[in-house]
């Protein structure tokens, strides 16, 4: 909503209050201010200019050579090439030095060999268009009252000097969404009184009785409708304080008949509408749902298809305007109109927002509706609309008016409670001052503080409604800042302990977190190639999404993932690790039911980790999590991971996510050449599977033994296997046993492979000897043989 | 030869040699050769057995001064060359410590997440717990036990994603403090940091998806007072304690009276710059009293409690904590951006 500084001082005592001031104040007080201009601000030493005399350039056929008085001690000479100039006309002059909108500056210099000592301005110089000024024309200097003195800043001239307020109205206040409403507010706000003087018919002649019919069938919908009839309309432009006051809220001057419907809502806050008598068939209007398969073609010129959600105003024969939006095609003013019908109605908002919705269209009088509007004002503001024909000699205003209620909503009271108010808002105001505010705002309050809330207040509804009255106009600021009191126990739950202690445990091992979206595409599993009966099919769909790359929710933060990592090969990053911890999404047969929202951890890492590195990995984040030693199964089958470097993940047994190198045709569907290995993990898995504090183990006594041996197998012997042959061998003294070599190459046979383990020994209450670590040896190989496996020689 | 010259002869040769040594293990040799068990001085000693017994005394005592002599320059020399062998060690072992540390090789949290990490522990430390709730919600929860029903105009500023007429992907997580009300009875103290969605095209200040941290506290007796109070103290941890905050009106449907507030702008100080487009404030949250409708949907009786709730969001706090311009970067996840911070 904006509004010029002027206006809103009409409503109230202002003077001495700066704009600065005036902004500051308002916005403290609940109607924000966005910001503030001033068309004048651009323009600098621009003045009215009387031609004195014009001469024929003597090097050119279309300049002319001026000779203006711009109010100095001389006349100055000003060459201009337009052509609509004649002496006698008094134009704007920007004079040596001026400033124009758009940064223009206007200097002394020399047109062909002449000397111009400035520019004559057309409309467009000045920032301003021919429905501003529909006097001047539209390319050429603009002409302006010959009876101007020369000299005068043609800011004031032209009332380019007011302020224009931008406000940010919330949209339980559409009383703000007037001068009139700011004015109440501005007078509240600074403790002075609001001036708002009811508006009179003088000259009325004649009756509306015989004249229209007006039947309310959905009186629902339509709260109240009231109309008028002006005679013998005299459309022509409207003044020019009613343009400038239109022009800076933002509305085109079209002509005196729109301008005084426009001017009204801008000031009551009332849409109207102007329909032209003759084209109303049977001088009836009907407020009706509209029928199934009718339509209207609006005044923009679009053929409408309505439905009988949608409300209309109809003639005895069709629609003539869609209710509180738009009229329809010959429901405007024209030139040779005669006679108009002035409608101030009130329409349901829910029933506006309806039809604003299936029609897809928003106007200046919808966007008030649909915030609900007061019905009590739709005759005040007719008497407006009528006061201004008359005050513009636009016509002959006809004698009564129509006015037919629907189910009007009923005016509620509440009862003040000022101790309630004080405790509720921490405050300790006293009950007087909580009276004089409401009643500045126009709220009734009677001796027994029964509050009758204005009827154009329509959200007050509860004390705190009330409270919040009371409390931005004696300022939020005013209130003290405390403490709570009270016993507050508060932690992270073990679940987001073992989040955050996850994510930096990945962090200290390397990886970056990243944050990516949680939709997927209609695509996106066929990239990961992922069979047609997979559970991760099984996805929440959007009704209304961006596009068919973002219409479901992810049933697997993968791909994600993976387009990080193309993002960052495609920017030449050499290499990198990842992790993400998410959601996944797994819809429910049932649509009415909501998704399974599980927490998953995705690793990915390309030209980095490779495939032990993120097994390192997982093997890290489980002994952290305490878990049972994971186990890792080679994963032959599945559809996106290389056949040879992909496993399953189980602690205790239970699957708890998988990890390998992506296929080459996987990674290339998301546009990734290098190998990428990653690891899907299940955050609830992991945690469920998670073990109790780590117990201490007392430092060993006693020294450890150490033997090392190599053994030979087929390349296909899969190393958990020795290993778990080994442990069984060697029982309790076996401390540690690593892997330290795994060699393929000419001094093995062709097909085998050499593993090379190193085994730590120690009893915990004697040393361990010789004898025992041999016997352990020796029984270790008799099993690894049975496998496969023998000494290396 | 006397015993005394060759103790004298001992003497001058010995120091002359202690002397000229220039490395340690030459020091030690002359010790044993002098000293040692088969070294001269002892030689000479075996020969005292010969001598007049009056001079023995005489003698043990300059064989003694000799061999303390020659012991005390050895030590001497023995620091002396120490010294200068740890000197031509150090010179050969100094490293150029302008040459670069060796990356330890450990990552990075995503800065959204270092920033809502901070923001729960600052409310962890005034008593909240912190809730969580579906991303994928109800209508009801998202919107009607707010105090927005179907075709409330407030609903317009939060452009929706819709699964089908009942399901929805959450606005706000607002959502999370209904069903909190719902589950548990005042006194009531949480936050619900999470994920949201509006439908919004991605351009440098918006995204479909972001972050917010809602708050919500119900007990008795809480005022608008504990509202400014708490909000101000959570600004003031996050942004330093000389902060200015102000409080302004705003409307939300859930809550009444209802409040933006807005803090010094932290790069001008209130004197007006590019960031806070020159108001000298930056618009931080959003708050209010919680609507007694709301509570009593919740089956909280609001003649006897009360309570505020406030929304922040953390992407803009992450933004303008790290200086970073354009919303979409958050997102991108480029290693060299995730590598700054």
């Amino acid at each position: 909503m904006n509004a010029p500084v002027s206006w809103i001082k009409e409503y109230t005592d202002l003077d001495g209050v700066s704009v600065k001031e005036l902004c500051d104040a308002l916005t403290m007080s609940g109607s924000k201010v966005e910001r503030w201009t001033c068309e004048a601000d651009e323009i600098k030493n621009v003045v009215t200019g009387k031609v004195l005399e014009m001469h024929r350039h003597p090097d050119s056929d279309h300049l002319w050579v001026c000779s203006v008085d711009c109010g100095g001690d001389k006349p100055l000479q000003i060459v201009t090439g337009a052509q609509n100039v004649n002496v006698g006309d008094v134009v704007p002059c920007a004079l040596d030095g001026a400033e124009l909108p758009g940064g223009h500056v206007i200097k002394t210099g020399k047109l062909r060999g002449e000397l111009s000592e400035g520019m004559m301005c057309s409309l467009g110089e000045l920032g301003l268009t021919v429905h501003d000024f529909p006097e001047c024309i539209e390319d050429g200097i603009a002409i302006l009252d010959p009876s101007l003195e020369p000299g005068k800043d043609i800011c004031g001239v032209l009332g380019l000097d007011d302020t224009s307020i931008e406000f940010e109205i919330t949209s339980n206040r559409p009383d703000c969404m007037c001068v009139s409403g700011l004015g109440r507010e501005a007078a509240a706000t600074f403790r002075k009184p609001f001036r708002f003087p009811e508006p009179q018919v003088r000259k009325a002649a004649g009756s509306i009785e015989g004249m229209l019919k007006v039947r309310n069938e959905t009186p629902d919908n339509c709260l109240r409708y009231t109309a008028a009839i002006v005679k013998n309309v005299r459309v022509k432009p409207s003044p020019v304080w009613m343009r400038q006051r239109l022009r800076l809220c933002g509305v085109r001057p079209i002509n005196n008949i729109v301008d005084i419907t426009n001017y009204v809502m801008l000031e009551y806050n009332q849409p109207m509408h102007a329909f032209d008598y003759r084209n109303v068939k049977d001088n009836e209007i009907i407020i009706r749902q509209a029928r199934e398969g009718e339509h209207i073609v609006t005044l923009d010129d679009i053929d409408r298809a309505l439905t009988p959600d949608m409300m209309v105003i109809a003639d005895s024969e069709k629609p003539i305007a869609v209710a509180g939006i738009m009229g329809g095609e010959y429901s405007g003013t024209y030139d040779d109109t005669n006679t108009v019908i002035f409608e101030s109605a009130c329409f349901s908002a829910v029933n506006v927002r309806y039809t604003e919705k299936g029609l897809g269209m928003k106007t200046e009088s919808s966007v008030r509706f649909e915030k609900g509007l007061d019905p009590e004002n739709t005759l005040k503001a007719l008497t407006r609309a009528l006061e201004l024909v008359e005050e513009l000699d636009a016509g002959d205003v006809v004698g009564g008016f129509v006015d037919i209620k629907g189910n009007m909503p009923e005016r509620r009271t509440l009862k003040l409670d000022p101790d309630r108010i004080n405790s509720f808002l921490g405050t300790d105001l006293p009950v007087e001052e909580m009276v004089s505010m409401l009643r500045s705002l126009e709220f009734e309050v009677s001796d027994d503080l029964t509050v009758t809330p204005p009827s154009f207040r329509a959200d007050i509804l509860l004390m705190n409604d009330i409270a919040e009255e009371i409390a931005r106009l004696y300022g939020y600021n005013n209130i003290p800042s405390t403490i709570m009191t009270g016993v507050a126990t508060a932690q992270l739950t073990e679940r987001q302990h073992f989040e955050r202690d996850l994510a930096r445990r990945l962090v200290a091992a390397g990886l970056y977190e990243v944050k990516t979206y949680s939709f997927m595409g209609t695509k996106t599993l066929d990239l990961l190639n992922e069979p047609a009966d997979s559970e991760l099919r099984k996805a929440v769909v959007i009704s209304n999404p961006f596009g068919d790359d973002t219409a479901l929710m992810r049933t697997t933060i993968l791909p994600s993932m993976l387009e990080v990592v193309a993002r960052n090969v495609n920017a030449r990053v050499p290499s990198g690790s990842f992790f993400e911890i998410g959601v996944a999404f797994h819809a429910h047969e049932d649509p009415n039911e909501l998704p399974d929202e599980d927490r998953d951890l995705v690793i990915a890492s390309y030209n980095s980790l490779g495939f032990y590195g993120v097994k390192g990995v997982v093997e890290d984040i489980c002994r952290n999590a305490n878990t049972a030693v994971p186990e890792f199964a080679p994963l032959t089958d599945s559809t996106m991971y290389h056949p040879g470097r992909a496993a399953t993940v189980s602690v205790d047994g239970n699957v708890i996510g998988t990890m390998g190198e992506l296929l080459p045709t996987v990674a290339s569907n998301f546009d990734i050449r290098e190998r990428v290995t990653v690891a899907v993990i299940s955050v609830e898995k992991l945690y469920a599977n998670r073990g109790g504090v780590r117990k201490f183990t007392p430092l060993p006594k006693f020294p450890a033994m150490t033997r090392d041996i190599a053994v030979v197998c087929d390349e296909s012997v899969p190393s958990g296997d020795l290993e778990r042959e080994i442990r069984v061998a060697c029982g309790d003294s076996l401390e540690s046993l690593t892997v330290f070599d795994v060699y393929t190459g000419e001094k093995v046979a062709a097909g085998k492979k050499s593993i090379a383990y190193s085994l730590v020994f120690r009893h915990p209450d004697r040393t361990m000897t010789d004898d025992e670590a041999d016997k352990a040896i020796s029984e270790s190989l008799r099993r690894l043989e049975r496998k496969g496996a023998v000494l290396r020689s | 030869m006397a015993i005394k010259e060759q103790l004298d002869k001992i003497r001058e040769e010995a120091l002359s040699a202690i002397n000229a040594a220039d490395l340690e293990s030459a020091v030690e040799e002359l010790r044993v050769k002098y000293l040692g068990k088969k070294g001269e001085l002892t030689a000479i000693l075996k020969q005292m057995g010969s001598l007049p017994a009056e001079e023995r005394p005489l003698m043990g005592q300059l064989s003694n001064d000799v061999r303390k002599d020659i012991e005390a320059l050895i030590a001497e020399r023995s620091a002396v060359l120490k010294q200068h062998a740890q000197a031509l060690r150090f010179k050969a072992e100094t490293l150029d410590v302008t040459l670069p540390g060796t990356d330890p090789h450990i990552g990075s949290r995503h800065p959204l997440e270092t920033v809502l990490d901070d923001i729960k522990e600052i409310f962890l430390g005034m008593g909240f717990s912190v809730a969580e709730g579906p991303e994928v919600e109800f209508d009801h929860y998202c919107f009607e036990m707010l105090n927005m029903p179907k075709h409330h105009p407030a609903r317009d500023t939060q452009d929706t994603f819709y699964i089908n007429e009942n399901v929805l992907l959450r606005t706000q997580t607002s959502s999370v403090q209904i069903r909190t009300m719902l589950s548990q009875k005042p006194p009531i103290r949480i936050i619900s940091p999470g994920r949201v969605y509006r439908v919004d095209t991605v351009d440098a200040t918006h995204s479909p998806i972001f972050h917010q941290i809602e708050g919500l506290v119900v007990d008795k007796g809480i005022t608008m007072a504990d509202l400014k109070g708490t909000l101000a103290t959570f600004i003031r941890k996050l942004y330093g304690e000389d902060i200015k905050v102000r409080f302004r009106p705003h409307h939300f449907p859930y809550t009444e009276p209802s409040a933006e507030m807005d803090m010094e702008c932290f790069r001008c100080h209130g004197e007006g710059c590019s960031l806070c487009k020159g108001e000298g404030y930056i618009e931080i949250l959003g708050c209010g009293m919680v609507r007694p409708e709301v509570l009593e949907g919740c089956g909280i009786d609001s003649s006897v409690y009360s309570g505020f709730a406030f929304g922040v969001g953390a992407d803009r706090i992450t933004m303008m904590r790290y200086g970073i311009n354009d919303l979409r970067v958050l997102f991108e996840n480029d290693m060299r951006f995730l590598q700054q911070l």
